[in-house]
């Protein structure tokens, strides 16, 4: 989240930009005309909820020194003000609750006092995932649960440590977050630091042993020169002994005097400026105290003359186009290294990396997009073919997904990875309009792992959460979705969906406001009971959602069943093969070993099958052949497995 | 439990809910209150300039860069006025800062230049918008450095986000005005 907001981008649009017919927020063809989204109830603990092919199972309120008891929901965001016809006197404001109150009023009184907190200090942030843990990252510090039962999830420790954004990572036993806000203390205190420098301020990645996991203790503290807005965790399996952190940075710089070699000026003033640049941390694993930077690499110079900044240099692209932010860090990075690829939202720019030696990204290729205001986040395919990246028009303050916003805005932007280079697809947004006092528009997601298929969970804020097929990215489809109405009925009250993770089985969401929601797909025409357990099957140790890594299925008649799902779906396995493979399958899993009788003729069926199919994928073209060729693996490999 | 973990290598303790959510030592200070008044003054003449550009231009992308000017700075006049507000903080009149006497925030101009802004006309008076308004977003620039070169100033965390912001956005509006008075002086 880029906070409060990168306001103006989005106004420029109402007023350079009038909305084509067709293609602003409407219900679209994967939602209904009635979309059960519009118009839900307002409420912070009541509101209305509607979900489609999906529900909640779970939901657990923000602990104690996790929220502002006097003003729970948190504080009233501002209303944009529409532009002044005459541009020179500003509208009057049109609430009734700004009478000026006495600042020395008890508490809890006056509409002021009660938003004295302003919720950006205890917004819930992003998550992470190791093992039955999840942790919850807040502006205050984070969480810790047990998700050994996702439907129940426990809350195990609440530990207090402010600075913002709280954007989190695990690696085995050390748990990484990022700190930016320049009342970050080295020690974890809530009293801010006076002083303009300071020894006692933090801005960086501070490094816990989580060991004792009612007990988080601070191992290690890197100060960075913009703080940490976010990171991401690179391992590489050539060096064990380290693992690697990429900081983005997107604060102001500090002083030189708080921070050696600190420096905010422009390039051309200064070309050791902190500025265009990402800081590059080494952790010794077994010495996560020496961590440090070792790296700060030039990513936005241009090769040809040297500049540092090297990328889009801000404002629009022509007329009737979206206004782009400077590129001079990114806003967050997702890394690949089993395809030694990095995606970075970078600002004004999406950036293909090569990181086959993490400590020296190199990059590949550049993107802009006219419809982008401010590229915020990247997301592979599982197989890394793809990237999704996010806009975050409006900085995720504001209602940016009203029945007048263009589907182009603030949306996902799909892109193929052809010979190491980006090449635009199509959009995506969620399609439903959401009100004015719903901050809404795309933010963080994850993949769902369903063998054949690219599949998406995202949050979208107080827009909700919604699932999108993108296995033709030129084409996009919501397949599910859950959204609740407006935290209050009056106002627009930062809140709704920061993350939403696919996590061995389950969707775990943070809300802003309101605390974590775990939710489950349920089967329907857009995806089987089969492909939703594939996918569950495709388990993993842990997650930190901006480091992927390849997904593989178990050798599973559940795996092989998705595919003849798919294939069914979109006619091209003809019904009496894919029953042939249903019953063969059955037969099989009845099998324990080779000796057993009736082996022998399964495997003939199994490589008879597969043989078959893969004639059928010769004659096929695009997703289907490719699914076909997958499932005759699926069946050669257990036809294999009993020999 | 709630914990509260120590500087790296300190041990970690318990802490009350109470203290956890004691936001009392990162409430806005003195210093952020002038700020925020003082930068819906700098903004409101900011709106004054602009609001002369219609008459006085040829060209079409001064009409842009004006109307994105002002739809921002009216839009952050409004969030400055309700930050004022809810803090019980008196809210300046958008025109006080034509007061005889009264100190002009950085960049700003005074009332003989804005009147010599007034009486331009044409491809001088592009120029001369330009070069202003790039004095005054510098202006801007300094106002935020002071606020987080004073002593407890910027810590609040809604404020710290805002100047954070005004600090990027005017850069941006510097960056691309420069470039246009570059092409205008060609």
């Amino acid at each position: 989240m880029k906070l409060p907001a990168a306001r103006w981008a989005c106004l420029v649009a109402l007023a350079v930009c009038p909305t084509v017919p067709g293609h602003a927020q409407a219900p679209a063809s994967s939602s209904t005309p009635a979309d059960p989204r519009v118009g839900l109830k307002p409420g912070f603990r009541n509101a209305g909820e509607a979900a489609r092919n999906m529900q909640l199972v779970a939901t657990l309120p923000k602990p104690d020194g996790f929220f502002d008891p006097k003003a729970p929901a948190g504080p009233v965001t501002p209303p944009e003000q529409p532009a002044p016809p005459d541009g020179a006197t500003a509208p009057e404001r049109d609430n009734n609750d700004a009478t000026p109150a006495d600042p020395n009023a008890p508490p809890g009184t006056a509409g002021a006092q009660a938003n004295r907190n302003p919720t950006i200090s205890f917004a819930n942030s992003d998550l992470a995932f190791s093992g039955d843990l999840m942790f919850v990252g807040n502006f205050n510090g984070f969480t810790v649960y047990d998700i050994e039962k996702g439907s129940k999830p426990k809350l195990l420790s609440s530990v207090v440590c402010p600075g913002g954004q709280g954007d989190v990572s695990v690696y085995r036993n050390l748990l990484i977050v990022s700190v930016e806000q320049t009342r970050g203390r080295v020690d974890c205190g809530t009293g801010g630091v006076k002083e303009t420098v300071s020894p006692e301020r933090f801005r960086g990645i501070r490094i816990f042993d989580i060991s004792d996991l009612r007990k988080p203790r601070q191992v290690a503290a890197v100060q960075t020169c913009r703080g940490s807005h976010t990171h991401t965790l690179v391992t590489d399996a050539r060096d064990r002994d380290n693992v690697y952190v990429y900081v983005s940075g997107t604060g102001v710089v500090r002083s030189a005097d708080e921070l050696a070699g600190c420096s905010g000026k422009d390039p051309k003033e200064d070309p050791n400026t902190s500025l265009f640049s990402i800081d590059v941390i080494q952790i010794p694993v077994k010495a996560p105290e020496r961590a440090r930077i070792v790296n700060q690499p030039r990513i936005f110079s241009d090769p040809s003359t040297g500049a540092l900044a090297g990328l889009w240099q801000g404002g629009n692209h022509g007329p009737g186009t979206q206004t782009s932010r400077i590129t001079r860090q990114c806003h967050d990075i997702t890394v690949f290294p089993d395809i030694g690829l990095a995606a970075g939202a970078c600002g004004g720019n999406g950036l293909l990396l090569d990181i086959s030696d993490p400590v020296h990204p190199v990059r590949l290729d550049a993107v802009t997009d006219k419809a982008f205001a401010y590229w915020h986040s990247a997301t592979f395919s599982a197989d890394g073919s793809h990237v999704v990246f996010t806009d975050e028009w409006g900085g995720g303050t504001r209602p940016r997904c009203r029945p007048e916003d263009p589907l182009t805005w603030g949306a996902d932007a799909l892109f193929d990875v052809v010979d190491r280079k980006l090449r635009f697809d199509g959009y995506y947004k969620m399609p439903a309009p959401q009100s004015k006092l719903e901050n809404c528009v795309a933010h963080n997601g994850s993949i769902i792992p369903v063998p054949g298929r690219d599949i998406m969970v995202q949050a979208w804020y107080q827009g909700g959460v919604s699932v999108f097929d993108f296995s033709d990215a030129t084409h996009p489809v919501e397949i599910a979705f859950f959204d609740r109405g407006p935290l209050d009925a009056k106002d627009l009250i930062l809140g709704g969906y920061w993350s939403a993770y696919w996590y061995n089985g389950h969707i775990y969401a943070s809300e802003i406001s309101r605390g974590i929601d775990v939710l489950s797909l349920t089967p329907s025409e857009f995806l089987s009971k089969n492909e939703i357990e594939a996918a569950r099957l495709a388990s993993t140790s842990d997650l930190n959602v901006q480091l992927q890594r390849r997904v593989t299925w178990p050798r599973s008649s559940v795996v092989s069943l998705a595919y003849v799902d798919q294939l069914t779906r979109s006619r091209a396995i003809q019904p009496a093969r894919a029953d042939a493979i249903r019953t063969t399958l059955e037969r099989i899993d009845r099998i324990r070993s080779a000796r057993q009788r009736g082996a022998a003729a399964v495997v003939t069926q199994l490589d008879a099958l597969a043989a078959q199919l893969e004639s059928d994928a010769r004659a096929a073209s695009g997703r289907d052949a490719a699914r076909l060729r997958a499932l005759a693996a699926t069946l050669k490999d257990r036809a294999t497995a009993l020999r | 439990m709630l914990v509260q973990p120590g500087a790296p290598g300190q041990a970690t303790r318990t802490i009350t809910a109470t203290r956890a959510t004691d936001t009392s030592a990162i409430q806005a200070t003195a210093t952020d209150v002038q700020f925020m008044q003082g930068m819906i003054a700098h903004h409101a003449q900011a709106l004054e300039m602009t609001a002369l550009l219609a008459s006085r231009t040829n060209r079409e992308e001064m009409r842009l860069l004006a109307r994105r000017i002002e739809l921002s700075q009216s839009d952050e006049i409004g969030m400055m006025q309700r930050w004022l507000t809810t803090r019980g903080q008196t809210v300046p009149d958008m025109h006080a800062h034509h007061d005889h006497g009264g100190a002009l925030m950085p960049g700003m101009l005074t009332p003989e230049e804005m009147s010599r802004l007034e009486a331009a006309q044409g491809q001088a008076f592009d120029r001369l918008f330009l070069e202003s308004m790039i004095r005054h977003h510098d202006g801007a620039l300094t106002m935020v450095n002071d606020l987080f070169s004073t002593e407890g100033a910027g810590q609040e965390p809604e404020i710290y986000a805002f100047a954070s912001d005004v600090d990027a956005d005017q850069r941006i509006e510097i960056d691309r005005m420069s470039a246009m008075l570059l092409e205008i002086l060609k």
